[in-house]
């Protein structure tokens, strides 16, 4: 589409079929095309290149509206990973624990997911590839507070920096789980501040990605979000309706199964892989 | 999604143009078909998906023949459902069976997906059919995918074949060839063979999964997809059906709040049925897939499907035929009026009805201050008369008019009020109906009536004199409501025998009547 001599009306249709494609949704594309009419219009170009420009410099810009830093300065610094099922929480945990790792932190993960089978074992293992301790529940179906009391108070008797603590996957309309969040936050909070609360948003979701992030950030108080699975075909365009909607920045990115595998997430290069 | 509104409400919307016509023109269509699109992207039905099924649905809607039953809006919504059903699939689909045991069933697709869960509820599913299925381990990717299988073996009460400690350890190929050979020497009737999750664009793992797809030569390949999949939704199909060619599809995660118009997109795209659906954690949350319900989650049109269907059912053509010519004739009596409001209360709670009007929720107050009761003391009123005062009301004299008080626990002013209104009521109806104004495509039950409310409509809205508390207009509106798309604008009429203060207004009443007839 960035290919042909002048923009014409075709472009557009183009441009509005590549950003449904790319999952922004109907509201957000809507935006873009009109505030990309009027650009084309005020400087009277009609290069697809410059069309291209401006349609990355304006998802650019507004993916830079919020702070994507990590907020880790509090001894220890207590992150809690919520999402719904199947996002990535457990990977992205484990590649997070390396990453912190890199930056010679010293870190403690918790095994608060008592619910899916094997999920303990799963987060171990990754904790073991990341060089992490971890916390396990002392029973099979334990309540998932008190692992992340545990996790935590073991944090703060050892003088670890960083504490992650893992939930179970819950989908944002089954009240009675979201209310479990609400209770493992509050726990915590007994024993030491929380410093981020990362949403982990897998980036083939469609439009339901507002909807859980609205839900998450209701129950348990979300500071950040982590797309992962952005090494696939998904665009993830969703996350800028996120992002705006609720003003919570993206803190991370998930590119792939490889401990290495997760970046800080930055504005231009990720308006530069939706727009190419 | 709060935010964006329900596809009810913005079909509503649109709705209110079309009610003062008789017929969809293309602009009509155009506006409606709009909207649909736009709900279908919310739902994350996929943009190609989107804009071949919008096409249909608009080349139908200008081509077909139009149900009397319906109004012009609720004919395009129909198509709407007709056609989703018809993509997702008319008729369930049964996994099928190998002819020489053991049936191999392969399952497939992205990381998180629920296949490994899906795999135990299935394997739960077929232990109760009387099978005695074996899961088998050939995820060894995933950390601890392999454990995972094991414990959701163990809840399922069925057994597992893994070899191998997975986390990057073995051959996967070899796992699910050694376990479809151990299954048969075993005896298990069904293998069901969990795989890694894959990227469609991972060219490497894709291959692998082909390759465990040879080996295993299985009956039933169950590519298993998130519910909550966006537009990526069509990549990954495809790059799924190339790589296995699966048969079948599982959607899962289907007790969350998407809409899951992927179920739409993949359906569309690769022509596979979606054979299960998957509803929550626990081994047991697993049903077959239903189309239909399926079609009216994905454009939320629940409410008002369930509308045109009880409006459907209830309205009898000829019926209303009858009694349109009955008007014309003047031998219209308080017995046919029994039986119209019997026909209306066949449809239903009123009040519920018009709570599931889409934009009815702002009428709510007045809603709950409409006695519906007052219908079944008309009827009490009509049915303590005899035979022969309902066929002439004339014979009503003052004895008999305390006696039918009296047989029907009201007051005589109320019986009073009743006929009056009928007698009122019938000789405008038959004066309207000699005078023509005959069929309007589609149209009521009443030519006459009809054709009366919209003459008056045309002057104005003036005189509530005569538009409040005529049951036997009333009735005529109702049927029409039945009917369809009669220009029902005058309204007004009361529920009976009009009790003042628990009465809605009569613009209230015009309103829910406009909603009747043309929502």
């Amino acid at each position: 589409m960035f290919t042909k001599p002048t923009i014409d009306e075709t472009t557009w249709e183009d441009l509005e079929d590549e950003l449904l494609r790319a999952d922004f949704g109907p509201d957000i594309t809507e935006q873009l095309i009109e505030q990309l009419r009027e650009q084309v219009e005020r400087y009277r170009t009609t290069d697809p290149k410059d069309l291209q420009r401006m349609l990355r410099e304006t998802i650019e810009e507004r993916l830079a509206k919020h702070d994507p830093t990590l907020r880790l300065t509090e001894r220890p610094s207590v992150i809690l990973v919520v999402g719904v099922n199947g996002v990535g929480k457990t990977t992205t945990i484990g590649k997070f624990a390396k990453f912190l790792a890199g930056y010679r932190r010293s870190v403690v993960v918790g095994a608060a997911d008592t619910f899916r089978a094997a999920a303990v074992e799963q987060l171990a293992t990754w904790a073991e590839r990341a060089g992490a301790t971890v916390v396990r529940p002392e029973q099979q179906g334990q309540d998932p507070a008190a692992v992340a009391y545990q996790t935590v108070e073991l944090a703060k008797r050892e003088n670890f920096d960083v504490a992650i603590v893992d939930t179970a996957g819950r989908l944002q309309n089954k009240n009675g789980l979201m209310h479990e969040l609400d209770k493992i936050r509050r726990v915590i909070q007994k024993q030491a501040p929380i410093a981020e609360v990362l949403l982990v948003l897998d980036a083939t979701t469609g439009q339901n990605g507002l909807a859980q992030a609205e839900a998450f950030i209701e129950h348990a108080g979300v500071t950040g979000l982590v797309v992962t699975k952005l090494d696939g075909s998904a665009k993830g365009g969703f996350v800028l309706a996120v992002q705006e909607r609720t003003g919570i920045p993206i803190k991370l990115l998930g590119q792939g199964e490889g401990i290495g595998d997760l970046t800080g997430f930055t504005p231009h290069a990720f308006a530069a892989q939706l727009v190419g | 999604m709060a935010t964006f509104g329900t596809l009810s409400d913005r079909l509503a919307d649109t709705f209110k143009n079309l009610r003062t016509r008789g017929k969809l023109t293309a602009s009509d269509v155009d506006g409606t078909v709009r909207e649909i699109r736009r709900a279908l992207l919310d739902a994350d039905v996929a943009l190609e998906v989107v804009k071949t099924f919008t096409g249909a649905v608009r080349e139908r809607a200008l081509g077909d023949e139009v149900n009397k039953a319906l109004n012009p809006a609720q004919q395009v919504v129909q198509i709407v459902n007709e056609e989703l059903v018809g993509i997702l699939g008319g008729q369930q689909r049964r996994l099928e069976f190998a002819k020489n045991p053991p049936t191999v069933i392969m399952l497939a697709g992205l990381q998180g997906a629920g296949k490994t869960t899906l795999a135990g509820k299935l394997a739960l599913h077929l232990k109760g059919e009387g099978h005695t299925p074996i899961l088998v381990a050939s995820d060894l990717q995933r950390p601890n995918a392999v454990n995972q299988l094991q414990v959701v073996a163990e809840q399922a009460g069925v057994a597992v074949y893994a070899p191998e400690p997975g986390n990057g350890v073995g051959d996967p190929v070899k796992v699910a060839k050694d376990g479809v050979a151990f299954a048969k020497q075993k005896q298990h009737d069904v293998v069901i063979v969990d795989t890694a999750g894959r990227l469609g664009v991972d060219a490497e793992l894709m291959k692998q999964a082909a390759d465990i797809r040879r080996a295993v030569d299985p009956d039933e390949v169950l590519f298993v997809i998130d519910a909550m999949i966006g537009q990526d939704a069509v990549a990954t199909a495809r790059a799924f059906q190339e790589g296995v060619d699966f048969t079948g599809v599982v959607l899962s995660k289907l007790d969350g709040d998407a809409r899951g118009g992927a179920a739409l997109s993949v359906a569309s795209i690769t022509g596979r049925p979606i054979i299960f659906a998957s509803t929550g954690e626990k081994l047991t949350e697993f049903e077959p897939f239903h189309p239909d319900r399926m079609a009216s989650r994905i454009l939320d049109l629940g409410d008002i499907l369930t509308l045109i269907e009880q409006a459907q059912g209830a309205f009898d053509e000829d019926e209303a035929r009858k009694v349109a010519e009955k008007f014309a004739t003047d031998s219209f009596t308080l017995d046919d009026f029994l039986q119209q409001m019997q026909q209306l209360k066949k449809m239903g709670s009123l009040k519920g009805m018009l709570g599931m009007l889409p934009g009815a929720r702002g009428m709510r107050d007045q809603l709950d201050n409409f006695d519906e009761r007052e219908i079944v003391r008309t009827e009490a009123i009509i049915q303590s008369m005899t035979p022969a005062e309902r066929a002439t009301p004339r014979l009503l004299n003052g004895s008999r008019r305390v006696r039918i008080a009296r047989g029907s626990g009201m007051t005589v002013t109320d019986v009073n009020q009743l006929v009056q209104r009928f007698e009122q009521a019938s000789k405008m109806m038959k004066t309207v109906a000699k005078g023509g104004m005959p069929q309007i495509p589609g149209m009521g039950p009443i030519p006459g009536g009809a054709g009366g409310r919209s003459r008056k409509a045309v002057k104005g809205k003036g005189k509530a004199g005569s538009k409040s508390g005529n049951p036997a207009k009333r009735a005529a509106e109702n049927a029409a409501v039945a009917a369809g798309p009669a220009p029902t604008t005058a309204g007004g009429s009361s529920f009976g025998l009009g009790k003042g203060a628990a009465e809605p207004s009569a613009e209230d009443l015009a309103t829910i009547q406009r909603m009747l007839g043309k929502g």
